[in-house]
């Protein structure tokens, strides 16, 4: 095989290659200056080495935060994930409900997080919001901003409904490329609905689902407006994820050092998962093919 | 660049890291990588086998910080025969 190799191509490159380097690259290599030195001011700082490090790794409120947030984004994951395959799979295929369920589904996607946050915090009080009020009238004593479980299943359902439309968009969009052939394909053979399911739809909304499953977990993972609206990490700290502490850290109690020394960690935790997702997926896709 | 608040320490351990890019880069160049099977349980190619290495490094290094108090270089020579083994038998 003659492979035509023309290096000018990667001349094009160049400009991501500036753009990622300003937006991603140069402020992680400053995050990691920071993690190693105590900052008073850009004048006054001194190196620490992996103090930073050390206290953070030790310290019991990131623990309960990264178990939280784990709690949490597992729970998104299985919630969202079934949820917006099933309700991808009741679409209507052609006629105007396409259009309209395109647009009912879009709109969670349209608002901004703190609107998001702001609409649940006002929906579940139970003095004021419909939801809360009328959970209450059951004979639920509701309150979310007393109860961690409340708090909890807040959190939880609001992100449910603010990110489900992504998956049940991405998965509709599997679907719809798969060409009717092979659905008569299954008609001839007598596939029952479950065959077709797994042998047919799954697979070719496969690479759709890594990409939602991704940003799923990465958002999630990185949870921040939502809850901070939502609940403010409270009652307590029920509701502080890590995204919240490092703010609380780096804002709040301007530490900076700690806080870039935790970025990191959160940093590699991400990298981590997502490589492993990514690479036990796509593998899985090859060993299909084959 | 005062703005970045480097250290010698980051500094030196940033140049490693785009030498050893670099490297890889003219190294692909020179001789491109054929993905392989090694003990690791999928096939990788050489920009692969570096990552692993060098993610597992840093884990190596906070599991370090984390358990132990004893010397970080000690550490530190574990992390890089990790790399070696990786990037040789991975």
């Amino acid at each position: 095989m003659n492979k035509i190799t023309n290096n000018k191509a990667w001349f094009l490159v160049l400009p991501v290659f500036f753009i990622v380097a300003i937006s991603a690259i140069i402020p992680l290599m400053t995050v990691v200056n920071y993690s190693v030195q105590d900052i008073f001011d850009p004048q006054t700082r001194f190196f620490v080495g992996t103090e930073w490090f050390e206290q953070v790794l030790a310290d019991r409120r990131l623990h309960d935060a990264l178990v939280r947030q784990i709690v949490f984004t597992l729970s998104v994951l299985f919630i969202e994930i079934p949820l917006g395959i099933a309700v991808a799979l009741t679409l209507p295929r052609k006629g105007w409900g396409v259009s309209a369920s395109m647009v009912l589904l879009a709109l969670p996607l349209l608002i901004p997080w703190n609107v998001v946050g702001t609409i649940w915090q006002i929906f579940g009080r139970a003095d004021i919001g419909l939801g809360g009020y009328v959970i209450n009238l059951m004979g639920i004593d509701y309150n979310y901003s007393q109860n961690p479980m409340d708090a909890w299943v807040t959190v939880l359902v609001m992100d449910v409904w603010h990110w489900t439309s992504l998956i049940v968009l991405l998965c509709y969009a599997g679907l719809r490329s798969i060409p009717d052939a092979y659905y008569q394909a299954a008609k001839i053979d007598g596939a029952s609905r479950w065959a077709i399911f797994r042998f047919i739809q799954l697979p070719k909304m496969q690479s759709v689902l890594v990409i939602g499953v991704l940003l799923r977990f990465m958002d999630s993972f990185m949870i921040y407006t939502e809850p901070f609206v939502l609940t403010g990490g409270g009652p307590g700290t029920a509701t502080t994820f890590l995204s919240q502490f490092l703010v609380t850290i780096a804002v709040g109690q301007f530490d900076l050092g700690p806080a870039a020394a935790f970025s990191l960690i959160y940093f590699l935790i991400i990298l981590l998962v997502c490589w492993v997702f990514y690479t036990v997926v796509m593998n899985a896709g090859k060993r299909e093919e084959q | 660049m005062t703005w970045m608040a480097w250290t010698p320490v980051t500094a030196a351990f940033f140049s490693c890291i785009i030498l050893t890019l670099i490297g890889m880069g003219i190294w692909q160049s020179v001789s491109p990588t054929v993905p392989r099977r090694g003990f690791l349980p999928l096939e990788t190619t050489r920009g692969d086998r570096l990552f692993i290495s060098l993610l597992g490094a840093a884990y190596i290094h906070l599991g370090w910080l984390a358990f132990t108090d004893a010397a970080l270089w000690i550490g530190s020579i574990i992390a890089l025969v990790w790399l070696l083994v990786v990037m040789r038998w991975g």
